[in-house]
This record gives C-alpha cells, structure tokens and sequence, in this order.
C-alpha cells in the first residue's frame, strides 16, 4: 500500500492504533459518571503545558502530561470538597489552562515557530520516532492500569456512595481516572487535537453502549470502534487531504448516527410486530385459561397455549388481555390445565 | 458470616451526626448487639437517613461516638464487612451492565486495592442473584429489569458482601408487593444467619415479621427504642408520628429513658 511507503505515515498510523484504542477504555468510564466533558477540559489545562514545552525548550509531550496530570488530580480534589463550588472551579481551571497556553505561545521568541493549530486540531504527520517511544510507553500503562483497577473503576463511577460505604478507596480511583484522562489527552493531543480529544474517548463509547449488553463488552466494543475508525480516519485524511484529527472524529460521529439509526428502527419494527399481532389478536374469540381446550405449554416464567399450529402467550396490560405469538415452541413437555400467567 | 463476633455491632454515645458542620441527629444514645434486626422508623425529614449514614460513613459524626463492628466508624479498616443499600429506586449507571456485573461490585472490597474476584466470589453473586428471585436474569442487562427488579439487584449487590451488618435505607419504597415479600423472606434468611440488620424505613409492611426492635427518630433525636409492636400505631404496619390517629399517636413509652413530646410528634414530621 502506497500510504505504508511514508515513514511519516507509518508513525501516525501507529499512533493512531494506539489512541483509537486507548481513548475509549478510559472513556468509557467517563461516560459511566457522567464526566464526559473532563477529557475535553484537561486538553484545555495540557495546553499551558505545551507552551511551557515551547517557551523553556523542552519537549512538549513531557510538559502537557505534567500539567495535564496536575490539573487532573487538582480537579479531583477540589470534586472531594464538595460539588457547588467544584463545578465553578472546574470552569476555572479549564479556561485558565487555555489562556495561559495562548498566552504563553504568543510570548515564544520569534524564529521557534510554534504552530498553535497543530495542537488545537492535530498533526498526525508531524509524529516523531520519539514522540510514537512516549505514546507506546503511554498506551502500555494506561491499558494495563485500566486491566488491573477496571472493575474498581466500574464501581467508584457507578455508584460512588455506595464504593464509599463499603470502604473502596474512592477518592484515590477517581485520581487515578483523572490521571488517566491526562494521559489519554496528551497521548492524543497530535492525532485528533486538544479540542477534538473529548469526542474520541466519548463517542466510540456512545456507539458502543447502543449494542452491548454488559459494561465488559461495552469497553471491548468501544475500543474496537476507537481502533477502526482512528486508524481509518487517518487513512482517508491522507488520501483526502483533509486533517486527521476532524476526520476521524467525524467519520465516528458517522457511525454514532447510523446506529442510532439502526437501533431505532430495529426497535420501531419490534414494537410494530408486536402491535400487528395484538390487533390480530384482538380479535381472539376466546380467552386461553384452564381447561380451555388448548394444551397449555410450560415457556419460561408464563404459559403459553397451542393454537393452530402456534402458541398464544398471554399478555395483560391496563386494557386487558391480548395475546403474543411466541413462535414454535412444541418441544417443550404440554403441562395440561395450567392457569396462565398472573 | 463467621459467627456472632462479642461486643456489640453499633454503639453511640451521645453521638451528633450531619453534613458540613450542621447536625441533624443529635445526642443520640443507641447500643444494638450483634444479630439484631432494628428498624430505624420515622417520618420523612426525621433524621433517619442520616443516622444510617452515619453508621457507613457517609454523613460526618459532629461529636459524641459512634462505634460500628467494634471501631469508630472513621477508622474502620474492614469496611466490606458492611452491607448497603442505598435508598435509590433504580441503577442509574450510563453504560450498560449486567446483574452479574452490579452485584460482583458487592465482593470487591474484599479484595483490596488490586484483588481480582474469583471462583468463590463468582458463586457468592450467583447466590444472592438467586436468593432475590433474579437467578435466570442475571446475564440481563440492568436497564431491562423492572423499578421493583432493580431495587432487588441492589439488595443481592448488598447480600454478596456476607455482611455482618447490613443497612438499608428504605428497601420497600416504590416496590410492590409481590417484591416485598420476596425482600422480608430473604431478610428473614439472613438474619437468621446471624447477620445484624438495620432498615431505615417509614413503610414497615412485610417486613415486620423480620424485624423485632424498632428505633423511631423524629427531629433528629430518639424518641422510641423497644420492640417493634409499641411503635406501630396501627395494624397497618405503617408508622407515621404526624398521623393525628391512634393512641399517642401510636408511640408507647414502654423504655424507662425515652421520653417523647406528643404534642411534637403529632405536629412535627415533616
């Protein structure tokens, strides 16, 4: 493949696999508690990091992690204190960060070029051999903390007053979140951008969510969806032209529509199908009981009746009695003059 | 459950509980022993919640002491001895999750920080799904289960600790019937087993076969402690102190150190 030729795209596809899949394990958990917007806050905070990078020299990959950590466990901190007063300095601290990234870049001696757009929107293609060593180093520790701490993590942000009650370190898990969000944002900052980070850890979990069952396949979901359409964002930007970062998020965006789609129609015929057979059902000259001539078949929790052929469960609502088809269920042993469900 | 332990399961002593540095129980005195089943009654605004949360930890104890499992409540290490029940209707998590998942929740203060949960917890969850009835829906998602289905897995999240002390705060409310009962019968098991029960509650319904000392709590003070047929006004099993009828306002002052102003109970509540 001619888009593997480029050393330059080989590293941002890498980068790519790697905060498509990590992104959402660590998003996902940020949906459960109802924080989604943290990851987009700390991209704020990250930026002053940055422009310390810039201003002192240093690399800075290294000096939006330390920011973005410190604002992380600052925003933590101030959470444990109380909720009023939390959300005000949330709001604080997260424009605070932009600012002073703003205002700092603008302070860089002329000749260091810093291209503030490169950070705010990403630049995929400006990944270093060096800056894929840091992100490989990232990928492996956030993973491996989500693997080891991920069924606390479950419990602190499904239900932190009960976590608290029976004496799970709380407010040390919810650190260790926000220090993982940090991570997550710095190690997507030049792929998708500090403005566009939020909507990679969010939405492949938000996709995610429509189709799994258990919170388990929910994070094996999410981050598949993460991989394929980060890695194929990329892809398509090179070939369009367009930045990786916006494209990614958009084609995933794409695919939070189109089964949101699929879902609502799925459940729409579900309900119309059973709606049709109510009304066939209306119809229904006699109500199914005992000893009512209809051999009376034992279907999990209810009982349903043969009839012609298939078999009428009971279904009562407010307005009365209808009855549902549950399909072929002959094997199943007659139990004869059962009374139906209650 | 190993045993009844010696010395009691909760010990306050002129204990104030509240949030901030407002209290809202005050002066409280209460000794229960191990194995007992109390019902912690009252009108809505009484204090009672926050009496239980003060026994979890989860509201501040302003002064006097509270001693849970034989250590004050702040300095308790083994907190996955304690069962809880939230006074919540339903599981309100985002994502989706399973009963197996939200009741596995129940076992994992056991295990520290970084203990993973094993075969034997796995079979813990698999019986206290089973002992509320909800045995052949615990692959099912949460979300798909009824209000009163939802409160019964937050009862089994409670019942898979093996709690030497369980407290729940109003159990019953906004479940029917049918799920009552099916609650007073597993309370009855686990108590039997030797499990101290706390139920914050201003519905006794079903459960009064299971519990046997009732704890009224009106502004913030004790104003009952004895068994559980002097504090109900009526057959009904409800306890209501603002409720005009009944003697007293159903309230008989049977224990020699409670006194109650009737006049207060009968205009207060609220």
């Amino acid at each position: 493949m001619e888009i593997l030729d480029y050393g330059f795209m080989q590293r941002a596809l890498l980068a790519s696999l790697m905060v498509g899949l990590v992104a959402p394990a660590v998003g996902v958990f940020l949906v459960q508690r109802r924080l989604s917007l943290l990851g987009d806050g700390l991209g704020h905070v990250a930026l002053t990091g940055v422009a310390i990078g810039v201003l002192t020299s240093t690399a800075p990959v290294g000096t939006a992690l330390v920011a973005a950590v410190l604002g992380a466990v600052l925003i933590e901190l101030v959470r444990a204190r109380g909720r009023t007063s939390g959300d005000v300095a949330l709001a604080v601290l997260f424009y605070g960060g932009i600012a002073g990234g703003v205002v700092l870049l603008s302070l860089a001696p002329r000749g260091q070029a810093t291209n503030l757009d490169a950070y705010l929107f990403g630049a995929i293609t400006t990944t270093s051999a060096a800056d894929v060593a840091v992100f490989a180093a990232i990928t492996v520790v956030v993973l491996g903390v989500v693997w080891l701490l991920g069924q606390r993590l479950y419990a602190v942000s499904d239900d932190e007053e009960y976590a608290r009650a029976v004496g799970l370190p709380v407010l040390a898990l919810n650190v260790v979140l926000a220090v993982l969000v940090a991570s997550t944002v710095v190690l997507s900052m030049r792929v998708v951008g500090l403005l566009l980070i939020s909507a990679l850890m969010i939405v492949p979990s938000a996709i995610a969510q429509l189709l799994a069952r258990s919170f388990r396949q929910t994070v094996y979901l999410a981050c598949g969806i993460g991989l394929v359409t980060s890695v194929a964002g990329t892809s398509a930007s090179y070939y369009a032209g367009t930045p990786s970062g916006g494209t990614i998020v958009l084609l995933a965006i794409a695919l939070f529509l189109v089964v949101t789609a699929a879902v609502a129609v799925r459940e729409a015929t579900a309900r119309r199908r059973h709606q049709w057979q109510a009304e066939v059902h209306a119809a229904h000259p006699h109500e199914h009981g005992e000893g009512c001539g209809h051999p009376a078949v034992a279907h999990g929790d209810h009982v349903d009746y043969h009839h012609d052929g298939h078999l009428h469960a009971p279904h009562r609502t407010g307005a009365g009695v209808h009855y549902d088809e549950h399909g072929e269920h002959l094997a199943s042993a007659p139990v004869a003059g059962k009374a139906g469900r209650p | 459950m190993s045993g009844t332990p010696a010395g009691d399961a909760l010990r306050l002593r002129d204990a104030s509980i509240g949030y901030g540095d407002v209290a809202i129980v005050q002066g409280v005195d209460l000794t229960v022993a191990h194995g007992e089943a109390v019902a912690v009654l009252g009108s809505n605004g009484s204090g009672k919640t926050t009496l239980a949360r003060g026994l979890l930890g989860l509201a501040a104890v302003l002064g006097g002491e509270v001693q849970v499992l034989g250590a004050p409540v702040g300095r308790l290490r083994e907190r996955g001895r304690i069962g809880y029940v939230p006074q919540r209707h339903t599981v309100s998590g985002a994502v989706p999750a399973t009963v197996r998942e939200v009741v596995g929740v129940g076992r994992l203060a056991r295990h520290g920080l970084l203990g993973r949960l094993r075969p034997a917890d796995r079979a813990a969850v698999a019986d206290a799904v089973t002992a509320v009835g909800l045995a052949d829906r615990i692959g099912d998602p949460v979300a798909s289960l009824s209000g009163g289905q939802q409160r019964r897995v937050l009862v089994a999240r409670a019942l898979a600790a093996e709690p030497e002390l369980l407290v729940m705060d109003e159990p019953t409310a906004g479940v029917d019937a049918a799920s009552q009962e099916a609650l007073a019968a597993v309370l009855a098991d686990v108590s039997t087993a030797g499990t101290t029960l706390v139920v914050v509650t201003h519905e006794i319904g079903p459960l009064s076969g299971v519990l046997s000392r009732a704890v009224v709590v009106d502004h913030g003070r004790i104003r009952y402690d004895g068994p559980l047929a002097g504090a109900q006004p009526t057959a009904g099993g409800h306890c209501h102190p603002d409720q005009p009828a009944g003697p007293a306002a159903g309230y008989r002052f049977d224990q020699p150190r409670v006194t109650i102003d009737v006049a207060a109970a009968r205009n207060g509540g609220h």
